[in-house]
């Protein structure tokens, strides 16, 4: 069996989305100084919203819009309980995140009567974008064909986050605010305003991510489907350093580690065994940035 | 994180709650009176105290061992793994180590404890010597025990006759004996960790020495306090806590590991929420740990009588938490 097969490889690209998405979202937070550990809970909300969106008004992009807007408002309890109300950035986070599992599982069984899982052919899922002319190259047609259209926008969005912090006086002020919020204060930033555009912003793209979950490779919400990738995007930050492009490979790690398990599956491993190859991958890539920065 | 709220924002943050719950369950058809009515009689009506009580105990073993670590600063938030790897370690043993009955269960008991406290100092290990933070590598670290678990009892230690994923029935002799209708014995072991928490940590120097941390962690090494050594040990009794209480549920109650049955009940995080509440202070905790039982035990008869789903009671709790970080956040600006 060849390692990076066609199906490999696409699954991959497929797997990496939803944790870029939210990663970015974390290296925006982090540059701006706030610990931003609500990714998973922002990212079910946008899941939850994403298929319900989908599903009462018959489009996807009703379930884009809904997904982003959701991760928004949750985030919107972070951005101003962490700035303006000064609490304490990770019990809101813990809090947020819980209050994302209770709220989507409520409101699946109010508003959809039902538990676990809901399934239904009148949810639109994003349609994948077939890319004609790469048929001759087998590896780039199945990364880059019949991916939706957040696997494409979030790629743009890593050029445009590493561009945007490191090349322009936006992302400057931005990265003032993590490294020197007293002097950005002192320059006239308004600090507090700032984080909170920081976080919501985070909050959409974490929404946007959940989408991806939903909506991409399936169309059905599971509770608490993101199953830990919030926490996943929260280390490719830290091992990332708060850089999108750092970030960013990280997340390639993660998905195709994501992916390798579901091809040991299709060889006829356990999934319960092969499920936690994303997490041991991440703690090993974390022991081993720490290693490699000390020596 | 470690201090302690005052009492009185923790009751105007329930008060918070409950009308921002109030406000969910009428805007999604219910009636928030009749709910929050059905909660209270489900939950401290004579005939159901004692089911109140039942949930408590594993509620308040998963509280206490998340306060412990709190107490000093320090965040496990992989009390599911430490829960699960104990749970199926207390299964294991009767079964596989020929011990006579009483014995076994003691075993059992230990073995979980130890089990799930080394797992969990993993994580504390991982801090001190790579620099790995513990918030997020305990919760990491939860998945592989719940996978690895799930998978043993899925395959090759499943009990071949039913068709779930649970190992086989542990003997009679190493079960913990009734107490009562509904409670056994693991409530008196329950009881006996929260005495002893709330003894350390007033009365030892141990506990002393983790408070001091939670207060300011670099004054505590300047006092002579090894931190490393202190995190490691701290989040072993935290681990082994949690393993303790899944022993107390398989041995009392289910008599088998069955996949997913430690998970399902959320001990785990309404045991966090319950210690955040009340700032890893352990009596607080153990009280906030009840009032939480309360609400789960009641979520039953209001998801019975009113159609209102019971995971109504989680976003209760998390909107406790939220509250009171925004307030607590406040007092803090107001007495900087």
């Amino acid at each position: 069996m060849s390692v990076l097969s066609p199906f490999l490889v696409h699954s991959a690209v497929q797997a990496i989305t939803p944790i870029l998405l939210a990663a970015l979202a974390g290296v925006l937070c982090g540059q701006a100084g706030v610990f931003n550990i609500a990714l998973e809970g922002e990212m079910l909300v946008g899941a939850f919203a994403g298929v319900a969106g989908s599903y009462l008004a018959g489009s996807a992009v009703a379930g884009v819009a809904a997904g982003a807007l959701a991760g928004a408002a949750l985030a919107l309890i972070l951005a101003y309980g962490s700035t303006v109300l000064r609490g304490d950035a990770i019990v809101i986070g813990i809090g947020i995140n819980l209050l994302a599992s209770g709220l989507t599982a409520y409101l699946l069984r109010q508003m959809f009567g039902v538990s676990g899982t809901f399934d239904s052919p009148a949810i639109v899922g994003l349609a994948p974008i077939a890319i004609g002319g790469l048929a001759g190259v087998p590896l780039l047609a199945a990364a880059l064909s019949r991916q939706s259209v957040l696997t494409w926008f979030a790629w743009a969005l890593v050029v445009l986050v590493a561009v945007g912090l490191f090349r322009t006086p936006f992302g400057l002020r931005l990265r003032g605010l993590g490294e020197q919020p007293d002097a950005a204060a002192t320059l006239g930033v308004d600090v507090q305003a700032w984080r909170v555009g920081a976080v919501l912003a985070g909050g959409v793209l974490a929404g946007l991510a959940g989408v991806q979950l939903s909506l991409g490779a399936v169309s059905v919400f599971s509770e608490d489907m993101s199953a830990g990738r919030g926490w996943i995007a929260v280390v490719a930050v830290m091992l990332g350093r708060n850089n999108p492009l750092g970030a960013a490979a990280a997340c390639v790690l993660f998905g195709f580690a994501d992916a390798f398990g579901l091809r040991l599956q299709g060889q006829g491993l356990p999934n319960q065994l092969t499920d936690i190859a994303p997490y041991v991958v991440t703690l090993a890539a974390l022991i081993l940035s720490h290693r490699r920065r000390q020596a | 994180m470690s201090l302690p709220p005052r009492v009185p924002s923790v009751v105007l943050a329930v008060g918070f709650a409950v009308v921002a719950g109030a406000v969910l369950v009428a805007a999604s058809g219910g009636d928030p009176l009749a709910a929050y009515w059905q909660i209270a009689v489900g939950a401290l009506a004579p005939d159901n105290l004692p089911n109140t009580l039942n949930w408590a105990v594993p509620l308040t073993g998963m509280a206490l061992a998340v306060a412990i670590p709190l107490r000093g600063g320090m965040v496990n938030l992989g009390g599911d793994g430490q829960l699960v790897l104990g749970g199926l370690v207390a299964a294991l043993v009767p079964l596989y180590l020929p011990l006579p009955g009483v014995l076994s269960m003691f075993a059992a008991i230990l073995a979980a404890a130890l089990v799930a406290g080394l797992y969990a100092a993993l994580a504390a290990w991982g801090e001190v010597r790579h620099g790995v933070p513990m918030l997020i590598s305990s919760l990491l670290l939860s998945y592989p025990a719940m996978g690895l678990a799930s998978y043993l009892s899925g395959f090759p230690l499943r009990d071949r006759s039913s068709g779930l994923p649970q190992t086989v029935m542990i003997p009679p002799d190493a079960r913990l004996p009734p107490l009562g209708d509904v409670l056994n014995v693991g409530a008196f072991a329950i009881l006996v960790i929260a005495i002893a928490v709330v003894v350390f940590d007033r009365r030892s120097v141990v506990g002393y020495e983790l408070r001091l941390r939670g207060l300011n962690p670099r004054f505590a090494r300047y006092g002579g306090i090894a931190l490393g050594r202190q995190a490691v040990a701290t989040m072993f009794a935290s681990g082994g806590i949690a393993g303790l209480t899944g022993a107390t549920i398989v041995l009392g109650a289910q008599f088998r590991f069955t996949d997913g049955a430690l998970v399902t009940p959320n001990y785990t995080w309404s045991g966090l929420m319950a210690a955040l509440l009340a700032g890893g202070e352990p009596v607080g905790t153990i009280g906030a740990a009840l009032f939480f039982a309360a609400l789960q035990t009641g979520g039953f008869a209001m998801q019975r009588e009113t159609a209102v789903p019971r995971v109504l009671t989680m976003v209760l709790q998390a909107l406790v938490i939220l509250f009171l970080a925004a307030r607590h956040g406040l007092r803090r600006r107001a007495a900087p």
